[in-house]
């Protein structure tokens, strides 16, 4: 539980409010679009309305004629000679010889004004020929399917597969088949799952500006501004250390703002514009058609199971497309899939597809949901053949400390028995339903990420700090890392400011992924305050004369450490601070490394659904999200991250999704058709915060910011069939599905 | 682009009339500002309607019915008391549209002017058997609501005509009308199909009855075959079950991104029924 009532810590733990709070709800924040500078121009980009299609001619004579157009830019004006990664990202960026899928951009002009530059776009002539496109996962994979790029394929993929095979990837361990005959029930199911977007309410958004002489800065919405750097410098053959990128605030990323899209454009046109600052926002339809979605997946999984609940053995095929580029988080997927239990024998493997879809990007915990969906929902099933309480299966199959995951380490210190422990106790599991309702409970899992971190912490002349982080405030880590700095110097919260700084004022950061931030950054923060402590205690034992080891710091201030080390009344920090000038000169502290110590957290979810039986449509009742935190340092934004991994596990369960037509375009480039939940749609969110500490942090934090969205895919399935007695194996669960199946079922 | 604010629909007729370009009228704005936005249409002349007096006003006719000005907003309607009691499923259609933000501007004439087949307002307006008044060169002309729509954007307006105003007959006594649609979320969407129900009980039994259709055809479509269903029953069993039928029956949907064929034919015959129940409780007096 939330220790909101007997806390070990003075501050950790505690709900102050969150320092951006106030410019955010006031409109003070500046978010991407927010920036203007002299001189500044609009910029604005032509995409293919085709999913593949040949680039025969781009005619720009007719934009570049229209008054007030600065620079048009195509792929002739990007360095050449790029591989690997950056070679995708540049032609992601830019299409080359031929556009890869609706939505591609091909061109991008920069005006005077937002208006002409989309007039200019519409002048822009583009000569294509259309070439036979392919956007399932399982029709990219068959033998006719159009190539999308020959020599695509990486080393590990098997002699003989289609060339849209890009990726192969395998793991194992024990007999599986010895499992398999061990069992008591062995079942195997087929299931799908579609492309959801992360759905941020910010769209992309920067502001870049690039002189002929190569230096250059940008303004940019994104989770991790040395990502930008590195990504467009490469794009645009620039030198990663010339190219100064600012965060602006962040409506929102999800693992979306963790790479490039238009940025590089920024930069081109300024280029191309005599250096002069372009601006560029995207439209809601170019984010969902041209940014990164999550990937669409095809998955065989089979389990065997004895009649007490014991599993005895899993096997997995993976097949999923991130778009026409490798990336399709295949991988992990099959590391967390089987995750939450006790693995005898395991078999898996995936396949990474490419199809005529925009690039995938990371989504929270990449690749977890559809894993958890196949898993669990198979789990469930068998559960209900067995006649087992699912809980009981869960509880007895459960890893615990020691263990060894199914994807092959062995569990440090690990809270998944607490979290189920913590499911069971919970009075939602004793609501009584009602006609046509059901209950569903799935588990879930995913990582921690430690990543390149660094972090510089100040002292202030009066004895206030500040901390300066590179990982963008997303779900308040500028609380939580100002609640554990000033923890950690014994001094109030509202003392400290957490800044997020640009690439110029630290070493290179990872982006916020990974549920790092908290971890990472906190991790560091608290380094950097224990070094600024042991320099002021070495100034307080300088003045008293004392080594600086009978020194010791105690709620803000240096104090002799004992009676032998002398007689000083406690010096604070505003003290110390007030003389540094003359003592030495700045006290700062500084931290830097790729963290170990990651905490993993798992979670498990109850879901109450009422399924209307003439129109299939899916009310949620009630849902309980219960997580190992490691230790809450703010339970409030905890408590957030859990609502809203939900909330989005909700929509992606029943009712979002790409649709895409005949002709390979998406249907539904907009928030009226492409339907994330509304807040309507959800009731409160309940959460129970577990917390088993992480020993790998000072504080014993775990990221929590993805395994939320991963249970809600299985639970909710999983709670339809038992309020209709109808499987659902593909997804979106939307009324028309539902409503199919029921009638199926009742057909028999 | 030329913005125009005429103070009377003749000018506002005058002007439409001699537009050469692309032309739209402006109430709420809610679908022209948007498709304008998006970059669907940019209108050579934009005449705003609202600065004409009286489009604001909800009135009643000499003979108990309504006349509702063509900028009145949905929460206007919501608001008006009389308005609700003669005739709740006309206002609850209006009220579906968007979010609260929305309902401060959208507007029966937009939603029905804008030609959606799945306009949330229209089904209710066509079995109140409401007309339109409509102002043009040659003068002043009505229509049934249901003469309107003549596909998808398209409406039997003809060039340089505009709604004028939005006239819904005498409740009398006895009446009770719904709407519902189905929509995958609980708001902000788009109906995959639409019902509305008017009917007239006599006795215990329907007398008379309406009923249309939204979603499932290139226009909102009023169903007679559905509507005789329920005539002469007092909406037992087997009645819900023949109005289902015949709605599901009249429904000529396409399969889309927002629902399949199959599935808005089945869900025309279960909203039909539902929103008949309603109606009849209304129409019976009970708070439904």
């Amino acid at each position: 539980m939330a220790k909101d009532e007997y806390r070990e810590f003075r501050l950790v733990g505690t709900r102050p409010d969150r320092p951006d709070g106030l410019d955010k709800v006031t409109g003070r924040a500046r978010y991407g679009a927010d920036m203007t500078a002299p001189g500044m121009l609009w910029g604005a980009v032509v995409r293919s309305p085709h999913a593949h299609a040949r680039i025969v001619k781009i005619d720009t004579s007719k934009a570049e004629a229209l008054e007030g157009v600065k620079a048009v830019v195509t792929r002739a004006d990007l360095p050449t000679g790029l591989t690997g990664e950056d070679w995708d990202l540049q032609e992601n960026t830019l299409a080359g010889e031929r556009a890869l899928y609706d939505g591609h951009a091909v061109a991008a002009v920069a005006a005077t004004s937002a208006l002409i530059a989309q007039e200019a776009a519409r002048l822009v002539e583009v000569d294509y020929e259309v070439l036979p496109h392919v956007t399932d996962v399982d029709a990219a994979m068959a033998p006719d399917a159009p190539v999308i790029r020959e020599g695509a394929a990486d080393p590990t993929v098997p002699e003989g597969m289609h060339p849209n095979v890009v990726k192969y990837f395998a793991f194992d361990h024990g007999d599986v088949e010895a499992g398999f005959a061990q069992a008591d029930l062995v079942m195997e199911r087929t299931y799908k799952t579609e492309a959801t977007h992360q759905g941020y309410i910010e769209p992309h958004a920067c502001l870049g500006q690039l002189g002929s002489d190569g230096k250059g800065e940008m303004w940019v919405c994104t989770q991790g501004q040395w990502f930008i750097r590195r990504m467009c410098a490469a794009v645009v053959g620039i030198e990663a250390a010339q190219l100064r990128v600012t965060p602006s605030e962040i409506g929102g990323g999800f693992g979306g703002k963790t790479t490039i899209f238009m940025e590089p454009l920024s930069l081109a046109l300024s280029r191309k514009a005599g250096g002069r600052p372009v601006k560029i926002v995207m439209s809601r339809s170019e984010v969902l058609r041209a940014t990164g979605p999550t990937a669409s997946a095809s998955m065989d999984v089979k389990i065997g199971m004895k009649k007490d609940g014991t599993i005895t053995a899993g096997k997995a095929t993976f097949r999923m497309q991130g778009g026409a580029f490798p990336g399709a988080p295949v991988d992990m997927a099959l590391y967390c899939a089987f995750a939450p239990y006790k693995m005898p024998a395991v078999e898996c493997e995936g396949f990474d597809v490419l199809a005529n879809r925009p690039k995938c990007a990371a989504y929270r915990a990449p690749g977890s949901p559809m894993g958890a969906f196949a898993v669990e929902s198979l789990l469930d099933e068998m559960c209900r053949k067995l006649g087992i309480d699912p809980m009981d299966m869960r509880m007895k199959n459960a890893v615990r400390e020691g263990d060894r995951a199914a994807y092959g380490p062995k569990f440090g210190s690990i809270g998944l028995v607490e979290v189920l422990e913590a499911t069971r106790a919970h009075p939602n599991l004793s609501i009584p339903l009602g006609l046509n309702q059901g209950r569903g409970i799935a588990s879930g899992y995913w990582f921690n990420h430690g990543g390149e971190t660094s972090v510089s912490m100040a002292i202030s002349e009066d004895g206030t700090a500040q901390v300066s982080v590179g990982t963008p405030d997303i779900g308040g880590s500028r609380a939580s890392i100002a609640l554990m700095t000033a923890e950690t110097l014994g001094i109030p919260y509202e003392d400290v400011r957490v800044n997020v700084v640009e690439t110029g004022a630290l070493g290179v950061n990872e982006p916020t992924h990974g549920s790092r931030a908290t971890f990472a950054s906190g991790k560091a923060a608290v380094e950097a305050a224990q070094h600024a402590i042991k320099e002021m205690c070495r100034r307080a034992a300088a003045e008293w004369g004392i080594e600086p080891e009978a020194v010791e710091w105690v709620d803000g201030a240096a104090q002799p450490a004992g009676p032998n080390a002398g007689k000083f009344p406690p010096m604070t920090i505003a003290e110390i601070a007030g003389k540094m000038g003359s003592t030495g000169g700045p006290i700062s502290g500084h931290h830097e490394s790729v963290p170990g110590g990651v905490g993993e957290s798992f979670g498990c979810h109850v879901v109450d659904v009422e399924v209307d039986p003439e129109t299939g449509g899916v009310k949620i009742l009630r849902y309980l999200v219960v997580q190992d935190a490691g230790r809450a340092i703010h339970p409030s934004y905890v408590e957030g991250q859990y609502q809203g991994g939900a909330a989005q596990g909700i929509g992606w369960a029943l009712n979002e999704g790409y649709i895409y037509g005949e002709d390979g375009r998406l249907q539904n480039p907009v928030f009226l058709d492409y339907r994330v939940p509304v807040a309507s749609d959800l009731p409160m969110i309940d959460t129970v915060i577990v917390e088993v500490p992480n020993p790998g942090h000072p504080y014993g934090v775990r990221g929590v910011g993805e395994t939320g969205i991963t249970p809600p895919l299985p639970a909710i399935a999983n709670a339809i069939q038992a309020a209709t007695g109808a499987r659902l194996t593909e997804l979106p669960m939307n009324p028309p599905r539902v409503l199919a199946a029921i009638k199926a079922a009742k057909a028999g | 682009m030329r913005y125009h604010t005429p103070q009377t629909f003749e000018d506002a007729a005058r002007i439409a009339a001699a537009a050469q370009g692309v032309t739209r009228f402006l109430a709420g704005g809610t679908d022209v500002l948007v498709q304008m936005r998006a970059g669907m249409v940019q209108p050579d002349d934009l005449i705003d309607l609202k600065h004409i007096p009286g489009t604001q006003d909800i009135a009643r006719t000499e003979d108990g019915g309504w006349r509702i000005g063509i900028a009145v907003p949905g929460i206007a309607l919501g608001g008006h008391e009389a308005l609700c009691a003669d005739w709740p499923g006309v206002v609850e259609g209006m009220e579906l549209v968007g979010s609260t933000q929305i309902q401060g501007r959208a507007t029966l004439a937009g939603n029905l002017c804008n030609g959606s087949p799945a306009a949330d307002s229209v089904p209710g307006l066509i079995t109140a058997g409401a007309v339109v008044e409509i102002t043009g060169p040659a003068g002043t002309r009505t229509l049934p609501v249901e003469d309107v729509p003549q596909g998808p954007g398209r409406t039997a307006l003809k060039p340089g005509e505009l709604v004028s105003a939005i006239i819904l007959p005498p409740r009398g006594d006895y009446g009770g009308d719904c709407y519902l649609r189905f929509i995958p979320r609980t708001e902000m969407d788009i109906a995959v199909v639409g019902c509305a129900v008017n009917l007239r009980l006599k006795g215990g039994v329907i007398a008379e009855a309406r009923v249309a259709l939204g979603a499932v055809a290139p226009t909102v479509m009023l169903v007679p075959e559905a509507a005789a269903a329920i005539v002469g029953t007092a909406l037992d069993a087997a009645a819900e079950e023949a109005l289902a039928q015949a709605a599901t029956a009249a429904a000529k949907p396409i399969s889309d991104k927002r629902g399949t064929a199959e599935f808005r034919r089945e869900v025309a015959g279960v909203l039909a029924k539902r929103a008949a129940r309603i109606a009849f409780a209304r129409a019976k007096g009970d708070t439904a």
